[in-house]
């Protein structure tokens, strides 16, 4: 890490949200309503920047809050995180958009933020023209546009309309023209948010280059993207922010993976099953599940074979039983796995299934079952948690859709262990 | 936020991005800084105005020409409202080129930030860039309606006085003017939509309320002072005694106007810096 180039310090945004809308079941509520509303409109519109100290009421939300972090010269840091996270918010203080509620930022350099490509584009304006007014905007020089204009219009692949107002163009070339501007400011600190998810595949693909290019050059870049490929591609370190709070800061791999799986640390390699309803002849009593080594785990890789074990319990003699284990991604169940039906005394049993599905990188649910005389007694859902990373292990698996499977013709053996 | 005067202690100087308080001045050595961008954005306001129009500027002279008309004909005409011994449609016209200039900025100025919404939710450049966009692009359109009058002053046979020199000055008042208002008004109307409707009818009352129509000769003496106050009373009245040279030049008029223009430029400037941190967050 070079020198210091950003410094953030407890950084923190509030907003009010609110200008809830009335609803009225009645015309007199209605009229007045309408009557006192110019009254209850100027409130409310005051509001929106009023803040009393300490004021915490219900409409306060603080998008961005606590916020601290160093950012070295030629670090391209991903910012990661969902919807409504705050992402777009610190970008937009960092920017100088918004003002910070608290906290404050020092930045050494210039800086050009990219929160949306062809801002201030004018529909009347021709391409030449609008390039002038757009990359001013983003901080360019009149001189610096003009040494860079034929590498401008020839990126954007739109020579033959570039002196045609925009409004002719199509959105794709509209975009085109935008990118081509964006993609020759050269700051010293770069602040682009998620703008690379526009354009056609080939386009973004050459954005992309020309963004890895820049950040070859040891520009400081600061990146927001739900691309998890483009982050782990780009950029040297990650930040995931939840809640408008940092989660997680460090290595690329580790954050996203923290924000893939963000249960890793509490989901169990084995669970406790809940108890059955009265009268059920049996009960399930644990899931675990195990590497290929016998240790339990609940974190594979891709391709890995790793197995589930269903211990269960049964109360009484009963004839016909079948133990069955679900695994599901979210709704879509990928197989069942079953063992072959046999008559069995009272006592507790455990049933073993060998995880050999290629499946690709996912989270898997379990869903678990007993039958007798394929009538079940036993069932739930929902239990326990595997992720399967996007590291491959042992042959390149065959990648197959989350399609539901349901495989009969495999069966196990049940083992009386007690 | 503290930005640097010139580039080679820029590297040194580090921007800080913190809450600011209290109130703040104008920050000049950073608008030179964006000199480029007004540019531009002063060409944008200029060519997109008449853009697929028939017309095209010819619509800045035929704005004010039929005012002139229609004014000759209720006010001078039927009216009979005096013009201080001059043509109707030449003292109208000499008032209503300034006044045209003055009521278009101050609308446009007042509507700019909601316009301008798309750009400063965007990007960081000035603030203050938007609301002066138009009033300087306004006077484009003031230029060629502008020019106009000397080919009427021909007409008429009128010589233009050496007062004509003053005209510079009273242009900078006029912009002074509505600036100030589009600095007050802009910076409410982002947060109060209420306020471009509003400024309709405020720039019909102003209309009425300046010697547009009406030369300021039919106000009772011991109210000019007063009535000197408001800043467009001088800049229209000085503007026909300028270029008509049918009375002195007004500078009791100016003089109280001046005073008027500059405190509404002044606050409004106090007003603008101090709503535009909250103006991303309200908009």
């Amino acid at each position: 890490m070079g020198r210091t180039v950003i410094k953030v310090r407890n950084l923190g945004k509030r907003y009010r949200i609110g200008l809830k809308e009335e609803l009225h079941d009645s015309l007199i509520g209605g009229i007045a309503s309408w009557a006192v509303s110019p009254f209850v409109n100027f409130r409310k519109l005051q509001r929106l920047s009023k803040f009393k100290s300490q004021d915490e009421s219900d409409d306060i939300i603080w998008a961005v809050r606590d916020i601290s972090f160093d950012l070295g010269e030629g670090e391209i840091l991903g910012i990661i995180g969902h919807n409504g996270a705050g992402k777009s918010t610190l970008l937009k203080i960092l920017s100088r958009i918004v003002e910070p509620t608290t906290g404050k930022a020092i930045v050494y350099g210039r800086v050009s933020s990219l929160l949306e490509v062809g801002t201030g584009f004018h529909r009347e304006l021709t391409g030449r023209e609008n390039i002038y007014l757009n990359g001013t905007i983003l901080g360019m020089s009149k001189l610096e546009i003009s040494t860079k204009l034929d590498e401008i219009i020839a990126f954007s692949e739109i020579e033959k309309f570039i002196d045609t107002p925009v409004k002719r163009y199509s959105s794709g070339m509209y975009v085109r023209l935008a990118f081509a501007v964006a993609a020759h400011l050269e700051p010293e600190i770069l602040i682009v948010d998620e703008v690379l998810a526009v354009g056609d595949v080939q386009f973004r693909r050459k954005c992309l280059g020309k963004m890895s290019d820049v950040a070859k050059t040891g520009r400081t870049i600061i990146f927001v993207s739900h691309n998890m490929g483009a982050i782990h591609k780009l950029c040297t370190r990650a930040i995931l922010i939840k809640n408008g709070m940092i989660e997680e800061d460090g290595k690329v791999a580790e954050v996203i993976s923290k924000y893939v799986n963000p249960n890793l640390s509490e989901m169990q390699s084995s669970m406790m099953l809940p108890g059955a309803e009265e009268n059920s002849p049996g009960r399930g009593l644990q899931l675990t599940f195990l590497g290929a080594d016998n240790i339990e785990n609940n974190h594979f890789n891709m391709g890995e074979i790793w197995k589930i074990q269903f211990e269960f319990e049964i109360f009484r003699k009963t004839p016909h039983v079948s133990a069955a284990v679900g695994p599901r991604n979210f709704d879509v169940s990928i197989k069942t796995f079953r063992t072959k039906p046999v008559d069995l005394e009272a006592g507790i049993y455990r049933a073993e299934f060998e995880f050999n599905i290629p499946v690709k990188s996912t989270e898997l649910q379990f869903s678990v079952g007993l039958t007798t005389n394929e009538t079940t007694f036993y069932y739930f859902h929902n239990a326990g948690h595997v992720s399967i990373s996007e590291i491959y292990e042992g042959k390149h698996p065959v990648r197959t859709k989350d399609a539901g499977l349901l495989i009969d013709d495999e069966f196990e053996e049940i083992v009386h262990i007690q | 936020m503290k930005m640097s005067k010139n580039s080679t202690t820029e590297i040194n100087q580090p921007l800080i991005i913190e809450p600011q308080k209290g109130w703040q001045v104008i920050n000049w050595s950073e608008l030179i800084k964006y000199k480029d961008l007004i540019y531009f954005l002063i060409m944008r306001d200029v060519k997109a105005i008449y853009k697929q129009t028939v017309l095209g500027f010819s619509w800045a002279i035929l704005r004010p020409v039929f005012h002139m008309i229609v004014f000759s004909v209720v006010f001078g005409k039927l009216a009979k409202i005096p013009s201080d011994g001059l043509p109707y449609p030449i003292f109208s016209y000499a008032a209503i080129v300034p006044w045209t200039y003055f009521a278009t900025s101050m609308t446009r100025s007042t509507s700019s930030l909601i316009g301008g919404a798309g750009m400063f939710t965007k990007v960081y450049f000035p603030r203050l860039i938007i609301p002066f966009t138009p009033i300087v692009a306004g006077l484009v359109d003031f230029i060629i309606a502008f020019s106009l009058i000397f080919a009427l002053m021909a007409w008429y046979g009128i010589t233009p006085t050496v007062n004509i020199l003053f005209i510079p000055f009273l242009v900078i008042l006029m912009i002074l003017t509505a600036s100030g208002m589009g600095m007050w008004l802009s910076a409410l109307a982002i947060q109060y939509r209420d306020v471009p409707y509003g400024v309709q009818f405020l720039s019909q009352i102003m209309m009425y309320a300046a010697p547009v129509a009406w030369p300021v000769s039919l106000i009772p003496e011991s109210y000019r002072f007063f009535y000197g106050f408001y800043p467009m009373a001088g800049v229209i009245e000085g503007f026909r005694a300028a270029l008509l040279g049918h009375n002195p030049m007004p500078w009791d008029l100016i003089a109280t106007g001046s005073i008027t223009a500059i405190l509404i430029f002044i606050f409004g400037a106090f007003f603008f810096r101090r709503k535009e941190r909250i103006f991303a967050d309200v908009v």
